[in-house]
């Protein structure tokens, strides 16, 4: 992919030796999301705060602060992330005007580090999608075709980066958010392991299985990122201890690995031509060594279902708090408490956010609660129980990261159910907590394709390492 | 067991404080259902005597010393974005009748 920006570890050590300034980097940044706004992938500009954050960096370059491993690189967050300078709205209309009072964590470190947020990117609204249709206030546009949807959630997240906005980009996976876009668009998506990166000020969509992590152009990039990003937090309390070589550093993995490919995932519903660019990869692997096994993973075909019962049900929890109360819109024709309620609710959510409520609320309900929600969190638990089985079999698995390429605007919107079999390859990972990655791979039909890689639970310095390694070998 | 009624729909709506239109109440019922339905297929799934996973992190209690911590977030903004407000206090319509 043609870039007008240096690896991110370059641009850092160029910043640092007053080689590029800070302002020079969110200039461009900015001009080539005005370039580019035809594409939609921006819903907020954070011109003047990022520009003086840049002219303070320059400043204390020149005193001789050393300022952090990414002095001066700009990026561009999910818009359910809390930043200042900018509204954070979640693309929905429920959050139109909010203005965070506090940053996330996330955003917190990575400005420690040096970077410089210069815009908050176009999502699904909440989150809720695969496409970044249900966006309260519009589509973005696939960067490689105008007439196809970036994927989603974070749709705008992986258009930016591909687009060349920014070095890199945050999004959230949730079922496949970060991983989906990533695929459709030809960029590098990271899903962390669950507890990896802490959730503290980013809006929250399904609790269990919410995560945060970059959206690059290199797994490189990928790793630096990273590195900043993870670690405890008081303010999470789900955040967990990390590998304390941290994710750089990467070597090459010995020869063979074990490359597991699941079965389950090369059946009916995969694209032929999406599943060549696949198998090629597979063999580029064989070929440098690594050892091919199949594995089975019986209960995947029903971790869609199964994340579409305990999904909704955190979501209907997670937005009970948009009430008209306390911040989001709030109805002006209220006139008692229920009023306020109901109205706020019903003006300002979006219809999946409503449909998603509703299903949650339903499978939540006393009569219902254990035939779908209590026997989804016991499939979770099989689901669970064959990822470490299939973990003594390969270091890690792999398969597409969707069965289709960038499916047409409008294609998915009558039927809910059909977006929904999008996910059907991400969500698993979610639900077991594993890390996965979607890296690119050869196109079909001159649309993007991505490969994904799982790894298990705490194993993300390994996963880093082998899809370094194949990023070196497709080059 | 999944084919929703408009009457579930709307049970379900008031129970999400969100009101709907009649056609909204109809297009929700078949979608709904037919979400529903597809999801029923783990009902026939043997899960013999697994124990639900609710989280994957594996930690318990998680507690920090009861100390007051300063986040630098002072009233005035974690207020800012509240629809009416009043001596510092958010201001809430008529709670008991």
């Amino acid at each position: 992919m043609e870039t007008q920006w240096l690896p991110i570890s370059q641009i850092a050590k160029q910043v640092q030796a007053g080689e590029l300034t800070a302002t020079a980097l969110v200039s461009q940044s900015l001009k080539t999301i005005e370039q580019k706004s035809d594409y939609k992938a921006i819903i907020a500009i954070i011109d003047k705060p990022a520009l003086a954050r840049a002219h303070e960096i320059d400043a204390r370059v020149a005193k001789g602060e050393d300022i952090g491993p990414l002095a001066g690189v700009p990026f561009i967050a999910k818009d359910n992330f809390l930043v200042f300078g900018a509204d954070t709205t979640a693309a929905s209309n429920i959050l139109k005007g909010f203005e965070a009072p506090y940053q996330a964590t996330a955003i917190n470190r990575l400005e420690a580090a040096g970077a410089v947020c210069v815009a908050k990117a176009n999502l699904d609204a909440f989150a809720h999608g695969s496409s970044t249709e249900n966006s309260d206030f519009f589509t973005t546009l696939n960067p490689v075709d105008k007439t196809r949807v970036p994927g989603g959630s974070s749709g705008g997240s992986a258009a930016a980066v591909v687009l060349d906005m920014a070095p890199f980009a945050l999004g959230t996976d949730t079922g496949g958010s970060i991983r989906l876009p990533a695929s459709f668009c030809g960029a590098v998506g990271y899903k962390p392991t669950y507890g990896l990166v802490s959730r503290s000020g980013v809006i929250a969509m399904a609790s269990s299985t919410d995560v945060i992590g970059p959206i690059t152009r290199t797994v490189e990039d990928t790793a630096l990122v990273l590195d900043v990003l993870s670690g405890k937090d008081p303010l999470d309390a789900t955040t967990i201890e990390v590998d304390n070589r941290g994710y750089q550093n990467l070597a090459e993995p010995s020869i063979p690995q074990r490359i597991g490919v699941i079965k389950e995932y090369f059946g009916e519903g995969l694209d032929a031509s999406v599943k060549k660019s696949i198998d090629a990869e597979i063999t580029k692997l064989k070929k440098a060594g690594h050892k091919i096994v199949e594995v089975s993973l019986p209960s995947l075909p029903l971790a869609l279902a199964c994340y579409y019962i305990l999904c909704p049900a955190e979501v209907s929890s997670n937005l009970s708090r948009y009430d008209g109360q306390r911040y989001g819109y709030s109805s002006k024709e209220a006139k008692s408490l229920d009023d306020v309620y109901e109205l706020s609710r019903t003006e300002g959510f979006g219809k999946e956010a409503k449909r998603r409520i509703m299903i949650g609320t339903y499978v939540l309900s006393s009569g219902y609660y254990d035939a779908y929600y209590r026997k989804a969190q016991t499939i979770r638990t099989k689901l669970i129980q064959e990822f470490e089985a299939a973990f003594k079999q390969a270091d890690y698995l792999v398969g597409p990261t969707a069965p289709v390429t960038a499916f047409k605007i409008g294609q998915n919107q009558q039927d809910p159910l059909a977006m929904y079999l999008t996910d059907i390859m991400t969500v698993a990972a979610n639900l077991a907590g594993i890390p996965a990655i979607s890296i690119p791979v050869a196109a079909a039909n001159q649309l993007p394709v991505g490969f994904q890689i799982m790894a298990p639970q705490k194993h993300d310095r390994d996963l880093l390492m082998l899809a370094s390694s194949i990023e070196r070998m497709n080059k | 067991m999944a084919k929703l009624s408009v009457t579930d729909v709307l049970k379900l709506a008031k129970l999400s404080k969100i009101q709907l239109t009649k056609a909204e109440l109809d297009e929700f019922a078949q979608e709904l259902s037919a979400i529903l339905e597809y999801a029923e297929q783990l009902a026939s799934v043997d899960t013999g005597d697994l124990e639900p996973t609710v989280q994957v992190t594996g930690l318990t209690n998680v507690t920090r010393p009861d100390e007051i911590i300063d986040y630098g977030v002072s009233p005035d903004r974690l207020l800012k974005n509240a629809p009416a407000k009043q001596d510092g206090m958010i201001k809430v319509k008529r709670v008991l009748e």
